[in-house]
This record gives C-alpha cells, sequence and structure tokens, in this order.
C-alpha cells in the first residue's frame, strides 16, 4: 500500500524587499542614534550646522528687511500692476502651500494606510509642512494693500456688524490654511510627544531638561498614555487625511472661481493636490538627501525609502502632465477664442520661455524616474528635485502671471517682472523656512524614535543578550 | 443731595454761578463755567459729569433755549419721552465747543469757524456754479466753474458760450489744476531777493519815466495772443503814451501760416469759421479741426450731429481725412487716407482741378490716391455749397489756399464757412513780430523788455537765440504764472494771477465776448495781466475788476442799463455782441490758387515722395495734443493724459510710421539725432501705425528745463530745431543713437516685447474679437428695431440673454442707472479722461509707475487699430466701469468691499478694503484701479485746495473705480427729495459726459423712458462689450457707423 506523502511543500520565496531599516540596530541603538543629535551639547554642534544656520538667518533677515520695507512703502514695491494684480505673492504662497502636503500625505495618509516605511521619514515632513505653512501664511496677510487690517477676512462679531464675504474663494482659504496650520501643528506635536520624553529622559543638562520635561506633558510611558496616545493620534490622522485633498482644492478655487481664461478650469482642484503632493515630495528629497550622510541617517531612511518617495513623484507628475494635457484639449474642444488663445500665448508669447522651462522641469526631466538607477542614486534624486521645485514655481507663474496677462480685452495686456522686493520676500521665506529647519533638526528628533524602534525586528535584542 | 453714583439732584450744582434759582435768566458765567470744569477735570472727576450736572442746571437750559433753540426744542425733561440729557451733550459736543466750553482739555482741538459774513447764497457742503472763461491762444472758451466753500475745484462748459455749448476739451479741464499748481511762483523778486508789489512799482515807474522822455524808445512788450478788449484799450493807451514803443506778439503754437494764407487768398487777415451743422460732406486735409484750436469744441459738437444715425433719422453726413499725422479727428472719419506732406499737397492741386480751381493743374499723386480723388470729388460737387474743405492750419501757406479755393469754388463761403474778420488785438504777422525783437535785442535797442505771460526764451524760434539776445536788453521784467525758462533771465519777476483768480475778458472763435471773473482770491497775491499792465499806465494800485467794469460798462452803454447788462453777462458767462462785425465776405483773389499750385509744383520736384531717407526726412512740428505749446508743462494731469492715437504720456516722441521706421532703420525707444540747419537734438523714436509713411511728427511743449519738478526734463525740445522757415514743418537729417529712450504709454506696456509685435498680436486678435463693431450706413438701416448688431460667437438677440444658473431675482424698480457711449462720436480726444480726474480726485502717478502699469484714470479710451498696420483704421473706444448686474468682482471680494446698489451700480467701499486685488484680477474689462502706493497727495498743502470734498482722497492700498459720479447721483436725489419731486430726466449728468464735446457719453436712468438713455439702448446699435460672459454690464456702446462713399471700395476705408 502507498504511503501519503506528508511532507510540508517549501512555501515560494518571497520576493526580496528592501529593509526599512539597515540591520544590526536594536531599540537602544536606534534611540540612542537619534537622541542624541539633539543633545548634542552646544559646544559640540557640527560646524556645518553652524554655518549653515547663519547663512539662513542671514537670508531671514533678507526676509525681515523685505517685509519692514513692504509695511512702509506698500505693495507698490513690488512689480505687480494692472492687469497683473497678483505675480510672487500668490505664486509663493501656493508654492508653499504645495510643498506643505507632502508631509501631510506621509504623516496622515500613509499612516492609514499602514505604511511602514513612513516612519523614519514623517516627522521631518510633517515639520517641514508647518514650516512651509508658516511661510506660506504670511503671505495673505503681507500681499494685501493694507495688511494691518487683514484681521478682517476672519469671521469675528464686530461694531460695524460685518461678516466676510464668503461667497469669496479668498475667504475659503482663510479657512483651509488656518484649518490645516492648526491641525498640522496639533498633529505634529503629539506625535512629538513621546519623543519629547525621550529627549527629558536622556538629556544630561539640566535646561535642556526642563525644556524638554515642559513640552512632554509629564509623559510616562505608561500603557493608559500610549492607549490615549493612539487614540489622538489616529484621530489627528484623520482629521488630517482629507486636508492634503481638501486644502489646495481650496487654494485652486482661487483661481478656478475666476473669470478669465487660464483660470476658470475645472481641472484645477486634483490637478493642483497632485501638484502639491509632486512639489512637497520633491521638496522633501531635497532636504533629506544632503541630511542623509551629514546626520549618518542612511540606516533608517535607506535605499527603500528613496525608491518610494521617487515612485510617489512619479506618479503624481503624471497626473500633473495629464493635467497639462487636458488643459490644452479642454482648450482647443471648447471653440472659445480666448480660451484657444491663452494657450497659444503660452506656449508662443512673451513667456513662453517660462512655459518651456515649466515643461522641461515638471515633465521632461523627471520621466528619468521610470528607471531603477535614477531612483536609487541620491545625486540623481537630488537633482530631478530641483528641477522639480523649480518646475512647480514656474507652473504657478505660469497660471498666474500669463494669464492675468493677456486676457479678454487687447486693450488692457500688460506684462510682469517680479521686482527686487519680490525676489527678497521669496528668498526671505526660503531663509525663514531654512532657519527653521536647521532649529529643528539640532533640538528636536528629526526622526520619530518610538515609532523607528518598532521598525526593529522583535528578536534583535534578544539575540545580543543571548550572545 | 446726591443721586447714588454721585451726581447732584436735577437742580442742584456745585459749579459757581449756576445755583437753582429757577426762571433765573442771567448770563451764563461761561469763563468760571470753563475754569470750574477745567478743575474738575485735574481732580480727575469725569467729563461727562461735569458737563451732566451743568446740564441740569435751570440757567443752562435758558442759555441752551436762546442759543440753540433747534436743539433745545429737542430736549425733554423725561428722557423717556425723547432724547435724553446724555444724548443731547453728545450730539451738541461741536456746540459746547463753540460756545468755549471745552476748555476740559479731553476734546481735542477743533478750529470749527463759522463765517464772521457768510458769502451770499453760500451753504456750507453746497457748491456754487459761477460763470468765467478760459482763455488758450488768445481765445476764450466759456466755462462753469464748481466751487467749493470759496474755491473752484472743477470746470464745466457753459452752455450759453459759443465755443463750449455746455462741453470743454482736454486742456481746459486741466486749468483748475493750474490754478493750484505747486510749481507756480509764489513771490515777486528782483534777480534773487524777494521785493513787494510798491518796490517793483517804485523801480518800474521810474524807468519808464527815463524812458518816456524818449517817446518810449526801447521799451518793448511781448505776449502770445490777445483778444481781451480791456487788454487791448489798456495797450492802446500805453502806445499812445510811448509812441515809440513795440508790443511784439508771438504765440509759438498759432496757426500762423493760416494767416499768411488769408492774406495771399484775401488780401487781409481773416478768421475762419465753419458751421459744421450745414455741411454734409467734410474734407480734411490734414487738419485736426475736431480736438485742436480755439473753434474745435464748438466744432465737434456740430460735426458730431451729423454722425448719430438713429432708427428714426438715418442721414450721416460724409467725412474724408487726408493726413500725414494721425489726428484724432480722423478717427471718426469715412474714409481715411495718409499721406507724406508733398503728396498730401499734390492730393489738394488734384481736388481743385478737379472742382474747377482756376489756374490749377493736378500734381503727381501717388496710385492709391488717384481713384480717391475722383471719388471726393464727385461727392464735393454734388454737394456743392454744403460741404467743406478744412486745410491744416499748421500746413502750408499754399495748402491753405487751396482750401479757401476749393471752398469757393464749390460756394461753400457764406454757408458753411466764413471770413469774419481777425479776432486778435491789433493782429500782426507774429513770426516777424519775434524775428523783430529778437534782432532789436541782439542789436542792444532794447531798454525795457517786458515778457507778458510769453515764453520766449524756451519757444521762440531757433535761430533767434532768444535766451542769449535778451540778456542784452538793460531791464527785463517778466510776468508770468512760473518762474520759467524766460522768468529766470529776467531781474524782475512778477507772480501772474491764475485766470480763475483774475477779472478780464476774451472772445471766442465766433468773436463773441466773455468775462473772466475770479472764482477765488489771488493766492499768492499775483497780479493779473491787466492789472499788471496797469502800472505802465500809472495805475498802480489797479483792480482787476474796475478796469474790466469800466470798459464794459462803456461798451454796453447803448444797450438800456449798462450796470445790470454788466451783472448779467458775469451771470450767463456772454456778452451781448457789441459792435463786433460778424461775417464778412472778402473776395478770393483769382491768382492765389494759381500762384500757390506753382510753388506746391516747385516744392514737388525736390521733395522726397513717399518714401523718407536718413538724409532728407520731412518732420512736422504740431501742437502737443495734451501740453499745447508748452505753457501747461508743469500740469502734471495734462502730463499724464495720453495722447490721442499714441496714448504717450509724460513724453513727446520722434513719431514715425513702421515703414518709414524700416526705411530708416530704426525700431521703437531708439535713440536719434535730428539735425536741421545746423540745430541738433537728441531724440527718442516712437513708431505708430497710423502715421503715414516718409515723414515724422515732432510734439511742441516738451523738453523744458524750469518747468518745476513735473514738466522739466521731460521729452524733447521740437523749439530748439523750430526755426521761422520751418515753423510748421521742415526737412531734416536723422541719425540712430547708441542707447535706449523709454516711453511711458498706456496701452501695451511691453516691457519684454517688441512694441511692433504687440501690436501686430493685439491687432489680430482685435479683429477677432471685436470689442469695437463697426457698421455702415445700410447696413445699420437694414437692422430692425429689436434685432442688434452682429454678434461672433454665437451671440443672441435682444430677449435671448445667455442662460445664467443664478435665477434673476432682484428686479430693479426704481431707478436702473446706465451709460450709452455712441462709438461714431467718440474721437478719443481724451476730454472725458481728464474731467474724471478732476472730479473724482485720481491721483496722478508720474512715469516711472505708469511704465509699470499703474496709471490711476478711472475712464481709458482704447485705441485699436484694424486691418493693415501699414494703413490702419483708428477707432476709439471709452471704457469706464461697465456696472455689471452680474458682476465678477463682487463675488470675489474677501470683505464684501464692493457691492450692488439697488439702482445698479457696483458701489465701492473704499474704507473696507483691504486690497487683495482679487476684484482687479476677476474684472474681464479691467477697469479697476488700485492705489499701489500712496499716490494721494498728503503733503502738499496747495493741492489738497484742488480736491473735490463730495468725492473721498483714497488712501494707499485701496481699490477704486468709476462710480458713474455717484457723488452727483446723490447730490440730485437729496435735492430732489428736499424739494418733494421727482428727478428731472437729464437732471443727472457725469463728469465725463459733460466734459465730452461730441456728446457720445449719455447717462441716465433705462428704466425711465424720459432720459435720452433709454431710446439709445433700444437702437439696433446697441451692444454689450464681452457680452458672451453674461456679466449684463449697465454700460453698453453703440456700435461705430461710418457712411462710406459706395464708389469707394473697401481698402482705402476708415
Amino acid at each position: 500500500m502507498a504511503t501519503l506523502d506528508t511532507r510540508l511543500e517549501p512555501l515560494p520565496a518571497k520576493p526580496y524587499k528592501a529593509p526599512m531599516i539597515a540591520p544590526g540596530h536594536t531599540p537602544g541603538t536606534v534611540t540612542e542614534h537619534i537622541a542624541s543629535i539633539p543633545l548634542t551639547p552646544i559646544q559640540k554642534t557640527p560646524k556645518w550646522w553652524l554655518g549653515g544656520f547663519a547663512v539662513a538667518f542671514l537670508v531671514l533677515m533678507v526676509f525681515l528687511w523685505s517685509v519692514g520695507n513692504l509695511l512702509v512703502r506698500g505693495v507698490g514695491i513690488w512689480g505687480i500692476n494692472q492687469p497683473v494684480g497678483w505675480g510672487f505673492d500668490i505664486i509663493n504662497f501656493v508654492w508653499w502651500i504645495g510643498i506643505g502636503h507632502a508631509g501631510t500625505l506621509i504623516s496622515a495618509i500613509l499612516l492609514l494606510f499602514r505604511q511602514g516605511w513612513r516612519t523614519s521619514i514623517n516627522r521631518f515632513a510633517e515639520a517641514m509642512t508647518l514650516f512651509a505653512v508658516a511661510c506660506a501664511g504670511m503671505y495673505p496677510v503681507l500681499h494685501t494693500g493694507r495688511p494691518w487690517l487683514a484681521y478682517w477676512l476672519l469671521p469675528y462679531p464686530n461694531t460695524m456688524g460685518l461678516w466676510p464675504q464668503f461667497r469669496s474663494p479668498l475667504i475659503w482659504d482663510v479657512f483651509a490654511v488656518s484649518t490645516y496650520a492648526t491641525v498640522s501643528l496639533l498633529f505634529w506635536y503629539t506625535g512629538l510627544v513621546p519623543d519629547l520624553a525621550t529627549m527629558r529622559d536622556r538629556a544630561q543638562n539640566r535646561f535642556a531638561k526642563l525644556a524638554y520635561g515642559a513640552l512632554s506633558l509629564g509623559w510616562r510611558g505608561s500603557a493608559k498614555h500610549w492607549h490615549n496616545y493612539e487614540t489622538a493620534y489616529l484621530l489627528l490622522a484623520g482629521l488630517s487625511t482629507p486636508l492634503v485633498l481638501s486644502v489646495h482644492t481650496v487654494v485652486s478655487f482661487d483661481f478656478s472661481a475666476g473669470i478669465i481664461p487660464g483660470w476658470h478650469a475645472t481641472i484645477f482642484p486634483p490637478y493642483f493636490v497632485a501638484g502639491a503632493v509632486y512639489a512637497g515630495f520633491a521638496m522633501v528629497l531635497t532636504l533629506v538627501l544632503p541630511l542623509r550622510p551629514l546626520l549618518k541617517l542612511k540606516d533608517f531612511i535607506t535605499d527603500r525609502h528613496l525608491q518610494n518617495m521617487a515612485k510617489v513623484m512619479l506618479a503624481t507628475g503624471l497626473i500633473v502632465v495629464y493635467g497639462y494635457a487636458m488643459e490644452f484639449f479642454f482648450g482647443w474642444y471648447s471653440g472659445s477664442h480666448t480660451e484657444r488663445f491663452m494657450l497659444m500665448n503660452r506656449a508662443i508669447g512673451p513667456f513662453r520661455f517660462h512655459w518651456m522651462t515649466l515643461i522641461l522641469c515638471n515633465a521632461i526631466v523627471p520621466q528619468a524616474l521610470w528607471f531603477k538607477k535614477v531612483r536609487s542614486s541620491p545625486v540623481a534624486l537630488f537633482i530631478v528635485s530641483m528641477f522639480i521645485n523649480v518646475g512647480m514655481w514656474l507652473e504657478r507663474f505660469v497660471i498666474i502671471v500669463v494669464s492675468l496677462s493677456r486676457d479678454f480685452l487687447p486693450s488692457s495686456w500688460g506684462m510682469y517682472r517680479g521686482s527686487i522686493w519680490d525676489w527678497g520676500v521669496f528668498i526671505g521665506t526660503l531663509g525663514l523656512f531654512t532657519s527653521l529647519i536647521f532649529l529643528f533638526i539640532r533640538f528636536l528628533p528629526m526622526i520619530s524614535i518610538f515609532e523607528m524602534r518598532t521598525m526593529v525586528p522583535a528578536d534583535a535584542g534578544e539575540k545580543e543578550k543571548a550572545q | 443731595m446726591e443721586l447714588p453714583d454721585g451726581r447732584p439732584a436735577s437742580g442742584e450744582t456745585t459749579i459757581p454761578g449756576l445755583g437753582p434759582e429757577p426762571g433765573a435768566a442771567g448770563p451764563i458765567d461761561l469763563a468760571a463755567v470753563r475754569e470750574h470744569l477745567k478743575a474738575q477735570d485735574r481732580q480727575g472727576a469725569p467729563l461727562w459729569r461735569s458737563l451732566d450736572e451743568l446740564a441740569a442746571t435751570p440757567m443752562f437750559q435758558d442759555w441752551l433755549h436762546r442759543e440753540f433753540p433747534r436743539q433745545a426744542s429737542e430736549w425733554v425733561e423725561n428722557p423717556a419721552d425723547g432724547l435724553s440729557r446724555r444724548s443731547f451733550l453728545q450730539l451738541s459736543g461741536a456746540s459746547l465747543a463753540l460756545a468755549g466750553l471745552a476748555g476740559c482739555t479731553k476734546q481735542p482741538v477743533e478750529r470749527v469757524v463759522p463765517y464772521v459774513n457768510m458769502p451770499e447764497g453760500m451753504i456750507p457742503g453746497r457748491p456754487m456754479y459761477f460763470a468765467t472763461t478760459i482763455t488758450q491762444g488768445g481765445y476764450g472758451v466759456g466755462v462753469i466753474a464748481e466751487s467749493h466753500e470759496g474755491r473752484p475745484t472743477k470746470l464745466e462748459g457753459n452752455a450759453e458760450h459759443p465755443s463750449s455749448l455746455g462741453s470743454t476739451d482736454a486742456r481746459t479741464q486741466g486749468a483748475v489744476l493750474g490754478l493750484y499748481d505747486p510749481a507756480r511762483s509764489t513771490t515777486l523778486r528782483y534777480i534773487q531777493q524777494t521785493r513787494s508789489w510798491s518796490d517793483f512799482t517804485g523801480a518800474i515807474v521810474a524807468e519808464i519815466r527815463a524812458l518816456e522822455a524818449l517817446q518810449g524808445e526801447g521799451l518793448r512788450f511781448v505776449s502770445g495772443a490777445v483778444t481781451s478788449p480791456t487788454f487791448a484799450a489798456q495797450m492802446a493807451a500805453i502806445l499812445a503814451r510811448f509812441p515809440q514803443a513795440k508790443w511784439h506778439r508771438w504765440e509759438p503754437a498759432a496757426p500762423h501760416a493760416a494767416r499768411a494764407a488769408a492774406i495771399a487768398s484775401f488780401g487781409g487777415a481773416v478768421e475762419t469759421v465753419y458751421d459744421f451743422t450745414k455741411a454734409k460732406v467734410v474734407l480734411s486735409l490734414g487738419a485736426d479741426f475736431l480736438t485742436q484750436g480755439p473753434a474745435s469744441i464748438r466744432y465737434a459738437r456740430d460735426f458730431s450731429q451729423g454722425r448719430r444715425p438713429r432708427t428714426d433719422r438715418l442721414e450721416m453726413n460724409r467725412f474724408y481725412a487726408v493726413e500725414s499725422t494721425p489726428t484724432a479727428s480722423s478717427t471718426i472719419a469715412d474714409h481715411r487716407m495718409i499721406l507724406a506732406p508733398s503728396e498730401l499737397e499734390a492730393l489738394a492741386l488734384a481736388v481743385a482741378a478737379g472742382v474747377g480751381v482756376a489756374g490749377v493743374a493736378p500734381g503727381l499723386l501717388p496710385e492709391k490716391a488717384k481713384s480717391w480723388v475722383d471719388a471726393v470729388v464727385a461727392d464735393l460737387k454734388a454737394n456743392a455749397g454744403s460741404s467743406a474743405v478744412v486745410a491744416d492750419p499748421y500746413g502750408s501757406v499754399e495748402l491753405q489756399v487751396l482750401a479757401h479755393a476749393i471752398n469757393q469754388a464749390l460756394g461753400n463761403a457764406g454757408q458753411t464757412v466764413s471770413y469774419p474778420p481777425v479776432l486778435e488785438v491789433d493782429p500782426v504777422d507774429h513770426v516777424a513780430s519775434i524775428v523783430e525783437l529778437g534782432r532789436d535785442l541782439a542789436a542792444g535797442k532794447v531798454e525795457m523788455l517786458v515778457v507778458l505771460g510769453a515764453n520766449p526764451v524756451y519757444d521762440a524760434p531757433a535761430e533767434l537765440k532768444f535766451g542769449e539776445a535778451i540778456k542784452k536788453a538793460k531791464s527785463r521784467v517778466h510776468w508770468g504764472l512760473h518762474d520759467d525758462e524766460t522768468g529766470e533771465l529776467c531781474q524782475w519777476h512778477v507772480p501772474g494771477a491764475h485766470e480763475l483768480e483774475s477779472w478780464g475778458d476774451a472772445l471766442a472763435h465766433d468773436g463773441t465776448a466773455s468775462l473772466i471773473q475770479p472764482l477765488v482770491e489771488p493766492l499768492y497775491g499775483g497780479k493779473s495781466a491787466i492789472e499788471f499792465l496797469g502800472v505802465f499806465q500809472d495805475k498802480l494800485e489797479a483792480s482787476g475788476y474796475d478796469l474790466v467794469h469800466e470798459i464794459w460798462t462803456a461798451r454796453l452803454a447803448g444797450e438800456g442799463d449798462p450796470e445790470k447788462a454788466f451783472r448779467k453777462a458775469l451771470h450767463d458767462g456772454v456778452l451781448p455782441p457789441t459792435g463786433v462785425t460778424r461775417g464778412g465776405a472778402p473776395v478770393l483773389s483769382s491768382e492765389a490758387a494759381g500762384t500757390a499750385a506753382q510753388a506746391i509744383a516747385g516744392r514737388a520736384a525736390g521733395a522726397p515722395g513717399g518714401k523718407a531717407s536718413t538724409s532728407a526726412l520731412p518732420l512736422l512740428f504740431r501742437p502737443d495734443p495734451t501740453l499745447y505749446d508748452g505753457s501747461l508743462a508743469t500740469n502734471g494731469w495734462l502730463q499724464e493724459l495720453p495722447k490721442p492715437i499714441t496714448k504717450l504720456v509724460w513724453d513727446n516722441g520722434l513719431i514715425i510710421s513702421p515703414r518709414t521706421a524700416q526705411d530708416l532703420g530704426v525700431t521703437t525707444e531708439n535713440r536719434a539725432e535730428i539735425e536741421l540747419a545746423g540745430r541738433k537734438l537728441e531724440v527718442g523714436v516712437w513708431v505708430q501705425p497710423g502715421h503715414a509713411d516718409g515723414c515724422a511728427t515732432l510734439h511742441l511743449g516738451h523738453g523744458r528745463w524750469k518747468a518745476g519738478p513735473l514738466g522739466s526734463d521731460h521729452g524733447f525740445n521740437a523749439y530748439k530745431l523750430r526755426g521761422v522757415d520751418s515753423l510748421g514743418s521742415a526737412v531734416v537729417a536723422i541719425k540712430q543713437l547708441p542707447g535706449r529712450y523709454v516711453f511711458a504709454n498706456t496701452q501695451n506696456h511691453h516691457l519684454l516685447e517688441n512694441s511692433t509685435d504687440e501690436n501686430k498680436t493685439a491687432t489680430e486678435e482685435v479683429k477677432i474679437r471685436q470689442p469695437v463693431k463697426t457698421h455702415t450706413v445700410a447696413e445699420f438701416a437694414a437692422m430692425k428695431s429689436g434685432e442688434h448688431v452682429g454678434k461672433k460667437e454665437g451671440g443672441h438677440g435682444e430677449e435671448e440673454k445667455p442662460a445664467t444658473l443664478f435665477p434673476q431675482t432682484w428686479t430693479y424698480e426704481g431707478h436702473a442707472w446706465g451709460m450709452s457711449i455712441d462709438l461714431s462720436a467718440c474721437t478719443g480726444c481724451v476730454a472725458c479722461v481728464i474731467a474724471c480726474q478732476a472730479e473724482n480726485n485720481i491721483p496722478i502717478v508720474g512715469k516711472e509707475q505708469v511704465l509699470k502699469g499703474r496709471e490711476m484714470h478711472w475712464i481709458r479710451i482704447d485705441r485699436y487699430f484694424g486691418g493693415d498696420l501699414d494703413d490702419p483704421q483708428l477707432m476709439n473706444q471709452p471704457v469706464p466701469c461697465m456696472q455689471c448686474e452680474q458682476a465678477p468682482c463682487e463675488v470675489v471680494c474677501p470683505v464684501a468691499a464692493t457691492v450692488h446698489s439697488e439702482e445698479g451700480l457696483n458701489d465701492m467701499v473704499y474704507n473696507r478694503c483691504v486690497g487683495t486685488r482679487y476684484c482687479s484680477n476677476n474684472c474681464p474689462y479691467k477697469v479697476r484701479r488700485f492705489n499701489f502706493l500712496r499716490y494721494s497727495n498728503h503733503d502738499v498743502p496747495v493741492l489738497k485746495l484742488a480736491v473735490n470734498p463730495d468725492v473721498t482722497v483714497r488712501m494707499r492700498g485701496v481699490m477704486e473705480k468709476c462710480t458713474y459720479c455717484v457723488q452727483r447721483i446723490h447730490q440730485v436725489k437729496i435735492d430732489a427729495r428736499v424739494a418733494q419731486r421727482p428727478i428731472k430726466p437729464g437732471e443727472i449728468v457725469t463728469a465725463c459726459q459733460q466734459a465730452c464735446p461730441t456728446e457720445a457719453i449719455v447717462f441716465g436712468d433705462q428704466n425711465d423712458p424720459a432720459w435720452a438713455v433709454t431710446g439709445l439702448k433700444s437702437q439696433p446699435s446697441n451692444y454689450t462689450l464681452l457680452e458672451e460672459l453674461n456679466t449684463r454690464p449697465r454700460t453698453t456702446y453703440l456700435a461705430k457707423i461710418t457712411n462710406p462713399n459706395p464708389q469707394l471700395s473697401g481698402a482705402e476705408r476708415s
């Protein structure tokens, strides 16, 4: 009689997945590595940080100087005019807000999708979001002709008996951006609390101990605390997720609710959101890629992370290219002469170089990301991400300025050129952003320590103990 | 007894001198009260408590009843019945301050000073209107000046005056700013020291006594053209006193050739006055008769009457325009041809030969003109006696002689054109006059030169080198509003009084006399011209009023009570014809035309024809459309007023056509040097489609060097080239220079692109988008009522408005303000633009800001080209705020600073605007203007007087736009309500409407058929700009209707 073969078939080999944390780490080494950066004594601050922060701070002073001049003399120091009433001010506003979206997507949406690879980058990305929103938030106030009255855009009970005019997309912006700033801040801070406690516990310096201690809100790491934490964090992630889609949708309404060709398009909400994520990931990469070697974070922000971020960029980039193509299709399909002229004007009009550079930066160069070799090379990724940063800025330029410069009546056509003060405020916001980033990486754990500890294989500590 | 909160019970008071004696009606000792209150204040007791206490006393209440009976009647003891004590005190705060009770220092010091002697009829806050006259080139245009609290803020036309008929032109509108010009001279000086009037008179009297011994040998006066009878009488008396003295005349921008042409034609100088109401066909030979010249306002009005076909009145006149330099007038021509000056003369010859002028043979005509001339001649002949040929008064003498001959041959003399005697006082040939003065100065024959408001150092013919020659006069006296180029070389400078500060008189283009009366005391103690002249008659403290009154009561003596007649003339703004002969029928010399023809033929032999070369470029000198001869260069409004056709501001350019630019190898904004008879001038080149090929134009009036901060160092001084033989035109050599001259213009600002390409793209787009719709009269006649002008892109008729998602829930039941702009009548003269600026306190921004595209004019005239850029049609379109019923701007304002009124106005709320500029971005018509910087003047005190107090002055960061002159609407509504009557049709007139000489702009209530605008909106030619956007604007246009000659094909049509 034949016997049943009861040997188990070997399972098919699993496809190789690059590790999300380099092998050889234990929870202890993870904590030690990440926490040691902010806890470095002031005297031992690395020289590159001092140099970098000094430069960033100087550029921040450019911001203060430009804004001071703006408040004293008026928005006329910029290049805006009739017909181009919005220039660098709104371009930069949209650019900065867009950049912020990557952070929220990484923190919130990837959390809800249970994507582990978000862990090492989410803290940094969320901080980047906050700082980007801070930079963006300057503009709605500063671009007004009478910024000391900008609070009239807020709904508050007043002696005039007036509410803001709620049909205006700018009011929707006020709600969207302030919600975004508030929720992002809460989300980021909540996520920081356990790590601040870690910092408090490890700090040698009395002042650092007190500071981190105050900020960590008495975190003990008890089960109750962790339970509250998880609930809060999940709720905030749930709140943040729709914001990724809604905030930039609302920002895009600034234009699509307008009447002029080039603005009056229904494609804008999804196109802007995709563009925002695109720009945001590019900025994350631009910042993270140099910091990896400088802060020795290659073990935590691994090749897999870079690959994934590059893939997200590619995907959103393709959506953006789809948006461009659709704009051209709609313009032609509409049969409207002014729409068709608007499109031709972009390509062959006085701003054609801006448009051509835009296509190069946003549509052509990022196609290199199809190639794994490019996605794996930090240098190549950095270059591509810089192209995308510039390209996304140019996209807002083309949408805002080129549409305004030539609209319905040929008699009111005009040109626009950013003045030195436009550049001053823009570069100044870059200084503000970079200063904040420098301060962040110096004084706060830029990677989520407790979440990284969960990435370590479960038996790592055991093996060490056994050995 | 004390009330719970510490106040004394009613009647009791701690204030000294005010006891609780009821009925005690003694006077309040205000000083004591004040002291008491001040003391209280120092002790920290709240002010209201003290006043409250005060108010409780019977003595105060008695005082109150006596001093303020009206307010007292609102005072009731029982607060439940009405106004309480507290409220009363709040309301009468100012009154108490007046009574001096505000010694309590918490209240800010307010200088509310009532009139001690209230001017008759004045109600503070309500303007008063006075008739006066503004002169230019010596001729007067009657105006009504609006005066707020004793200062004029706006000028309107005087409907009684024949040169105005209620309208004004751009320069007249600007005159009110001339009064408040900060660059005006304010001090009488001798060399560099301030002197008084008596110092001046003492010195001058001594000098002229010495000269009197020589019978006035060496005493010279120089002034511009003068028509003033008072001035004439004074001058006659002075010249009688000093028989050897001479009165030179130099009006730099006067048409000198016209005088010579008149003499050649008629044997003596005569005026040429047209009556366009009788003309069915008009041929213009380069004349800008609708916007230039003392009669232009009247001509524009008369002429435009024949250019408004309506469904019930289809007749239209026909207008042929031939010109070298593009004029605003020709933009409403039915046929327009551009020719170089020599070709224009040839065409004139051809027309003359065609209509049968003896002794004229047609010259060499360019191809395109040949068939044209035949048709024109046929048309003229068919309308003999009701046609008119107008020659450019700045053109050659021969051209104008031919025009006179043609009119004569057609029998137009006495019908459409008449030749009254010349109106200028003691008329002389200005050119000979200034040449004589220049030579005598150089020869040292002039002892004392008195300059009366002229500026020969700046504008005299160049060969005279007046700036050097004048220094040879031993004593130089300058009277003028500005211490200008001539003034700075004179020892004595006497600040002049502006016309709005002076007594005087002037003659209109047709000889009607009108008085000049002051609206305000001279701001700087200046003297008017006639008061100044009085010094030479030993009337050292002459009053202008006395001088004028004396002359006119004498002249009016023959017709009843002269005093009454004088007062009536002051009121009406016109004097009855007093012995000035009208009409006149001079005889045309029979050889004049022949001589002219020969001269032209001789010139044509050596002329460059249609193609210019760098060594021989015909150059035309013309008065500037906004600055005239340069005397208005200090006027910021006029400097920033976009010139018709070119839309240039702050500069003049060497204007050439695109083809000429190609031939010369230059392009727009190149620098070049032009040379005439050894005199050189550096210029910037401006390429202008619509200019004839083979020639160039340079406007006068720019390039001054002592014209205040606004007038100096702008543009190029054509007077440096202009010589005695080249007053109208010259042939110059041109050489390109390296570098770029940046011009500012208000249409198609181009920073990155060459303007020719910009113009080409814009022109192509205009052809497709058709913001200006044009039709022939035949097409218009074929349109049925209710049908509308042909649309582009699937337009709709009157009844089918484009669909909307939003239900039209608001019906405009009451007034529905609307405006209709007739494009057949608009010449683009920009009078409306500056009228709006004057009325609405619109700031000027300066050349740098205009370069950035930030000019602030609320209404603009868009100028479009049609057809081929080498010979384009010219179209004008005034664009004020459309006041859209579905306004895109209202939806997007985040703070509701722009809202819609129940009567259809889009109201701009300045104090709510935070300046996000979304409204401007969303406006498809781009009519909104933003105060990017602090454009409104807050620093120069005298400019604050120029402000219209009925209109807010906007601060930095605030958006503004046309409001349909809402202040005027409300004034009339208030008046009507107070008088308890409805508003009369036509009672509300916007500033632009009131200024427009051709009455192209009509505002009114489109719900009421009695208003003119309602009928216009039902014309089939009525259309909406950008109708497909469904903004439902209240401002609509009547399409431009032309009356082309069926014999002429489309190629030459305008």
